[in-house]
Protein backbone atom coordinates (compact mmCIF):
# COMPACT_ATOMS: atom_id res chain seq x y z
CA UNK A 1 0.00 0.00 0.00
CA UNK A 2 1.04 3.88 -0.79
CA UNK A 3 2.00 5.89 2.02
CA UNK A 4 1.96 9.69 1.70
CA UNK A 5 3.91 11.61 4.29
CA UNK A 6 2.23 15.30 5.12
CA UNK A 7 4.53 17.03 2.51
CA UNK A 8 3.60 14.54 -0.27
CA UNK A 9 -0.12 15.14 0.30
CA UNK A 10 0.41 18.85 0.32
CA UNK A 11 2.61 19.59 -2.76
CA UNK A 12 -0.18 17.40 -4.45
CA UNK A 13 -3.34 19.23 -3.55
CA UNK A 14 -1.19 22.53 -3.94
CA UNK A 15 -0.71 21.73 -7.61
CA UNK A 16 -3.74 20.25 -8.17
CA UNK A 17 -5.73 22.81 -7.04
CA UNK A 18 -4.01 25.36 -9.39
CA UNK A 19 -5.05 22.93 -12.51
CA UNK A 20 -7.43 23.12 -14.82
CA UNK A 21 -9.03 19.87 -14.92
CA UNK A 22 -10.70 19.93 -18.28
CA UNK A 23 -7.98 21.27 -20.28
CA UNK A 24 -5.28 18.98 -18.40
CA UNK A 25 -7.33 16.16 -19.09
CA UNK A 26 -8.01 16.82 -22.79
CA UNK A 27 -4.17 17.14 -22.88
CA UNK A 28 -2.97 13.90 -21.45
CA UNK A 29 -5.53 11.47 -22.99
CA UNK A 30 -4.76 13.43 -26.42
CA UNK A 31 -0.98 13.41 -25.54
CA UNK A 32 -0.99 9.85 -24.65
CA UNK A 33 -2.95 8.75 -28.48
CA UNK A 34 -0.46 10.60 -30.11
CA UNK A 35 2.73 9.66 -28.36
CA UNK A 36 1.77 6.26 -27.74
CA UNK A 37 -0.26 5.71 -31.01
CA UNK A 38 -1.86 1.96 -30.23
CA UNK A 39 -3.73 3.15 -27.55
CA UNK A 40 -5.97 4.22 -29.93
CA UNK A 41 -7.15 0.68 -29.89
CA UNK A 42 -10.04 1.86 -26.86
CA UNK A 43 -11.26 4.98 -29.24
CA UNK A 44 -12.59 3.48 -32.52
CA UNK A 45 -15.75 5.66 -32.27
CA UNK A 46 -13.83 8.69 -31.12
CA UNK A 47 -13.87 10.03 -35.02
CA UNK A 48 -10.76 11.54 -36.78
CA UNK A 49 -7.51 10.27 -34.88
CA UNK A 50 -5.63 11.11 -38.08
CA UNK A 51 -2.69 13.47 -36.74
CA UNK A 52 -1.67 15.52 -33.34
CA UNK A 53 -3.70 18.34 -34.48
CA UNK A 54 -6.96 16.46 -34.77
CA UNK A 55 -6.49 14.55 -32.02
CA UNK A 56 -5.70 17.23 -29.84
CA UNK A 57 -8.58 19.33 -31.35
CA UNK A 58 -11.04 16.40 -31.41
CA UNK A 59 -14.13 16.86 -28.83
CA UNK A 60 -14.32 13.19 -27.90
CA UNK A 61 -10.57 12.91 -26.70
CA UNK A 62 -11.37 16.50 -24.69
CA UNK A 63 -14.50 15.28 -23.24
CA UNK A 64 -13.20 11.50 -22.25
CA UNK A 65 -10.28 13.65 -21.20
CA UNK A 66 -12.09 15.88 -18.54
CA UNK A 67 -14.11 12.32 -17.40
CA UNK A 68 -10.71 10.73 -16.63
CA UNK A 69 -8.78 13.45 -15.23
CA UNK A 70 -11.84 14.21 -12.57
CA UNK A 71 -11.89 11.22 -11.45
CA UNK A 72 -8.32 11.53 -10.78
CA UNK A 73 -9.18 14.27 -8.69
CA UNK A 74 -10.78 11.59 -6.95
CA UNK A 75 -7.51 9.87 -5.83
CA UNK A 76 -5.99 13.37 -4.63
CA UNK A 77 -8.97 13.25 -2.26
CA UNK A 78 -8.43 9.64 -0.95
CA UNK A 79 -4.67 9.14 -1.50
CA UNK A 80 -4.79 6.72 1.62
CA UNK A 81 -6.84 4.68 0.24
CA UNK A 82 -6.92 4.48 -3.43
CA UNK A 83 -7.45 0.74 -3.67
CA UNK A 84 -11.08 1.01 -2.49
CA UNK A 85 -11.35 4.52 -4.00
CA UNK A 86 -11.14 2.99 -7.76
CA UNK A 87 -12.62 -0.93 -6.69
CA UNK A 88 -15.53 -0.37 -9.32
CA UNK A 89 -13.71 1.16 -11.73
CA UNK A 90 -11.09 -1.21 -11.37
CA UNK A 91 -13.63 -3.95 -12.39
CA UNK A 92 -15.17 -1.95 -15.68
CA UNK A 93 -11.88 -1.28 -17.08
CA UNK A 94 -11.18 -5.01 -16.86
CA UNK A 95 -14.62 -6.72 -17.46
CA UNK A 96 -15.87 -3.98 -19.75
CA UNK A 97 -13.20 -2.22 -21.09
CA UNK A 98 -10.91 -4.84 -21.44
CA UNK A 99 -8.02 -2.26 -21.03
CA UNK A 100 -4.13 -3.59 -20.12
CA UNK A 101 -3.44 -2.35 -17.02
CA UNK A 102 0.14 -1.07 -18.87
CA UNK A 103 -2.19 1.53 -20.38
CA UNK A 104 -2.08 2.83 -16.78
CA UNK A 105 1.38 3.65 -16.06
CA UNK A 106 1.46 5.05 -19.84
CA UNK A 107 -1.63 7.43 -18.87
CA UNK A 108 -0.22 8.18 -15.59
CA UNK A 109 3.10 8.87 -17.22
CA UNK A 110 2.03 11.38 -19.84
CA UNK A 111 0.03 12.92 -16.93
CA UNK A 112 3.65 14.01 -15.48
CA UNK A 113 4.79 15.01 -18.37
CA UNK A 114 2.02 17.48 -19.11
CA UNK A 115 2.09 19.22 -15.49
CA UNK A 116 5.46 19.92 -15.60
CA UNK A 117 5.10 20.80 -19.29
CA UNK A 118 2.29 23.33 -17.73
CA UNK A 119 3.58 24.40 -14.49
CA UNK A 120 7.42 24.72 -15.45
CA UNK A 121 9.90 25.49 -12.29
CA UNK A 122 6.97 24.33 -9.82
CA UNK A 123 6.85 21.11 -11.00
CA UNK A 124 9.63 20.32 -9.21
CA UNK A 125 11.57 17.11 -8.32
CA UNK A 126 9.93 16.64 -5.07
CA UNK A 127 6.79 17.61 -6.89
CA UNK A 128 7.48 15.51 -9.34
CA UNK A 129 8.24 12.47 -6.91
CA UNK A 130 4.67 12.95 -4.77
CA UNK A 131 3.41 12.70 -8.04
CA UNK A 132 5.01 9.67 -9.71
CA UNK A 133 3.62 8.18 -6.08
CA UNK A 134 0.15 9.01 -7.07
CA UNK A 135 0.16 7.76 -10.72
CA UNK A 136 1.53 4.70 -9.86
CA UNK A 137 -0.73 4.53 -6.91
CA UNK A 138 -3.88 4.67 -8.92
CA UNK A 139 -3.01 2.30 -11.92
CA UNK A 140 -2.08 -0.34 -8.90
CA UNK A 141 -5.73 0.46 -7.48
CA UNK A 142 -7.50 0.47 -11.19
CA UNK A 143 -5.56 -3.22 -11.45
CA UNK A 144 -6.09 -4.33 -8.18
CA UNK A 145 -9.39 -5.97 -8.96
CA UNK A 146 -8.14 -7.54 -12.35
CA UNK A 147 -8.87 -11.41 -12.59
CA UNK B 1 11.08 1.18 -34.89
CA UNK B 2 13.00 3.87 -36.75
CA UNK B 3 12.93 7.48 -36.80
CA UNK B 4 10.60 9.69 -39.81
CA UNK B 5 12.63 12.46 -41.39
CA UNK B 6 10.45 14.56 -39.54
CA UNK B 7 10.44 13.62 -36.00
CA UNK B 8 14.66 13.73 -36.64
CA UNK B 9 14.45 17.20 -37.86
CA UNK B 10 12.37 18.12 -34.40
CA UNK B 11 15.04 16.36 -32.22
CA UNK B 12 18.03 18.22 -33.80
CA UNK B 13 16.47 21.58 -33.99
CA UNK B 14 15.53 21.02 -30.06
CA UNK B 15 19.01 19.45 -29.51
CA UNK B 16 20.52 22.87 -30.54
CA UNK B 17 18.35 24.53 -28.00
CA UNK B 18 18.86 21.91 -25.45
CA UNK B 19 23.01 22.15 -25.63
CA UNK B 20 23.24 25.68 -24.54
CA UNK B 21 21.54 24.26 -20.48
CA UNK B 22 22.95 20.60 -21.51
CA UNK B 23 24.98 20.41 -18.10
CA UNK B 24 21.89 21.59 -15.89
CA UNK B 25 19.53 19.64 -17.24
CA UNK B 26 21.56 16.63 -16.87
CA UNK B 27 21.99 17.06 -13.04
CA UNK B 28 18.32 18.30 -13.01
CA UNK B 29 17.51 14.61 -14.90
CA UNK B 30 19.27 13.12 -12.27
CA UNK B 31 17.89 14.35 -9.45
CA UNK B 32 14.60 13.43 -10.74
CA UNK B 33 15.57 10.09 -11.55
CA UNK B 34 17.18 9.17 -8.02
CA UNK B 35 13.70 11.20 -5.68
CA UNK B 36 11.25 9.67 -7.99
CA UNK B 37 12.63 6.40 -8.29
CA UNK B 38 14.98 5.75 -5.45
CA UNK B 39 16.10 2.07 -6.26
CA UNK B 40 18.03 3.72 -9.13
CA UNK B 41 20.70 4.85 -6.61
CA UNK B 42 21.68 1.62 -6.08
CA UNK B 43 24.11 1.98 -9.34
CA UNK B 44 25.64 4.81 -7.66
CA UNK B 45 27.05 3.66 -3.59
CA UNK B 46 30.18 5.05 -4.52
CA UNK B 47 28.64 8.56 -5.51
CA UNK B 48 27.62 12.01 -3.22
CA UNK B 49 23.96 11.85 -4.41
CA UNK B 50 23.39 15.77 -2.39
CA UNK B 51 21.84 18.32 -4.87
CA UNK B 52 24.82 20.29 -5.95
CA UNK B 53 27.04 17.24 -5.32
CA UNK B 54 29.77 17.68 -8.34
CA UNK B 55 29.66 14.05 -8.74
CA UNK B 56 25.93 14.85 -9.80
CA UNK B 57 26.79 17.51 -11.79
CA UNK B 58 29.88 15.66 -13.93
CA UNK B 59 27.72 12.47 -14.19
CA UNK B 60 24.51 14.17 -15.14
CA UNK B 61 26.45 16.21 -18.45
CA UNK B 62 28.08 12.92 -19.39
CA UNK B 63 24.26 11.53 -19.83
CA UNK B 64 23.48 14.63 -21.85
CA UNK B 65 26.48 14.68 -24.01
CA UNK B 66 26.03 11.15 -25.17
CA UNK B 67 22.27 12.01 -25.83
CA UNK B 68 23.51 14.55 -28.21
CA UNK B 69 26.04 12.47 -29.80
CA UNK B 70 22.61 10.46 -30.41
CA UNK B 71 21.29 13.52 -31.76
CA UNK B 72 24.27 14.61 -33.46
CA UNK B 73 24.71 11.33 -35.58
CA UNK B 74 20.81 10.20 -35.33
CA UNK B 75 21.42 8.67 -38.75
CA UNK B 76 23.03 6.18 -37.25
CA UNK B 77 22.95 6.00 -33.38
CA UNK B 78 23.80 2.67 -33.17
CA UNK B 79 27.81 3.39 -34.37
CA UNK B 80 27.65 6.90 -32.98
CA UNK B 81 27.12 4.94 -29.64
CA UNK B 82 28.80 1.56 -30.14
CA UNK B 83 31.03 1.74 -27.22
CA UNK B 84 28.92 3.08 -24.63
CA UNK B 85 26.32 0.34 -25.53
CA UNK B 86 29.50 -2.22 -24.80
CA UNK B 87 30.36 -0.17 -21.43
CA UNK B 88 26.76 -0.63 -20.52
CA UNK B 89 26.71 -4.69 -21.44
CA UNK B 90 30.27 -5.61 -20.10
CA UNK B 91 30.93 -3.43 -17.34
CA UNK B 92 27.78 -1.42 -15.83
CA UNK B 93 25.12 -4.10 -16.70
CA UNK B 94 22.08 -1.29 -15.48
CA UNK B 95 18.92 -3.15 -15.67
CA UNK B 96 17.06 -2.84 -19.23
CA UNK B 97 13.97 -1.03 -16.91
CA UNK B 98 16.02 2.04 -15.76
CA UNK B 99 16.29 3.33 -19.39
CA UNK B 100 12.72 4.12 -19.73
CA UNK B 101 12.88 5.70 -16.46
CA UNK B 102 15.74 7.90 -16.99
CA UNK B 103 14.08 8.69 -19.74
CA UNK B 104 10.83 9.68 -18.24
CA UNK B 105 12.88 12.13 -16.01
CA UNK B 106 14.78 13.83 -19.52
CA UNK B 107 11.43 13.67 -20.68
CA UNK B 108 9.73 15.62 -17.32
CA UNK B 109 12.92 17.80 -17.58
CA UNK B 110 12.41 19.27 -21.02
CA UNK B 111 9.07 19.58 -20.79
CA UNK B 112 9.63 21.73 -17.50
CA UNK B 113 12.33 24.25 -19.63
CA UNK B 114 11.14 24.32 -22.82
CA UNK B 115 6.92 24.87 -22.91
CA UNK B 116 7.06 26.35 -26.25
CA UNK B 117 9.01 23.27 -27.67
CA UNK B 118 7.66 20.33 -26.22
CA UNK B 119 4.63 20.38 -28.36
CA UNK B 120 2.73 16.84 -28.81
CA UNK B 121 4.92 16.05 -31.61
CA UNK B 122 7.55 16.79 -30.07
CA UNK B 123 6.68 14.73 -27.20
CA UNK B 124 6.46 11.60 -29.33
CA UNK B 125 9.81 12.57 -31.33
CA UNK B 126 11.81 12.88 -28.43
CA UNK B 127 9.82 9.67 -26.57
CA UNK B 128 10.90 7.69 -29.18
CA UNK B 129 14.31 8.88 -30.13
CA UNK B 130 15.23 7.71 -26.26
CA UNK B 131 13.91 4.69 -26.88
CA UNK B 132 16.09 4.16 -29.72
CA UNK B 133 18.61 5.14 -27.52
CA UNK B 134 17.50 2.81 -25.17
CA UNK B 135 17.72 0.08 -27.60
CA UNK B 136 21.01 0.81 -29.01
CA UNK B 137 22.44 0.75 -25.28
CA UNK B 138 21.23 -2.74 -24.37
CA UNK B 139 21.27 -4.65 -27.66
CA UNK B 140 24.71 -6.40 -26.49
CA UNK B 141 23.17 -7.63 -22.91
CA UNK B 142 22.79 -10.78 -24.22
Amino acid sequence: MVHFTAEEKAAVTSLWSKMNVEETGGEALGRLLVVYPWTQRFFDSFGNLSSPSAILGNPKVKAHGKKVLTSFGDAIKNMDNLKTTFAKLSELHCDKLHVDPENFKLLGNVLVCVLAHHFGKEFTPQVQAAYQKVVAGVANALAHKYH
Amino acid sequence: MSLTKTERTLIVSMWAKISTQADTIGTETLERLFLSYPQTKTYFPHFDLHPGSAQLHAHGSKVVAAVGDAAKNIDNIGAALSKLSELHAYVLRVDPVNFKLLSHCLLVTLAARFPADFTAEAHAAWDKFLSVVSSVLTEKYR
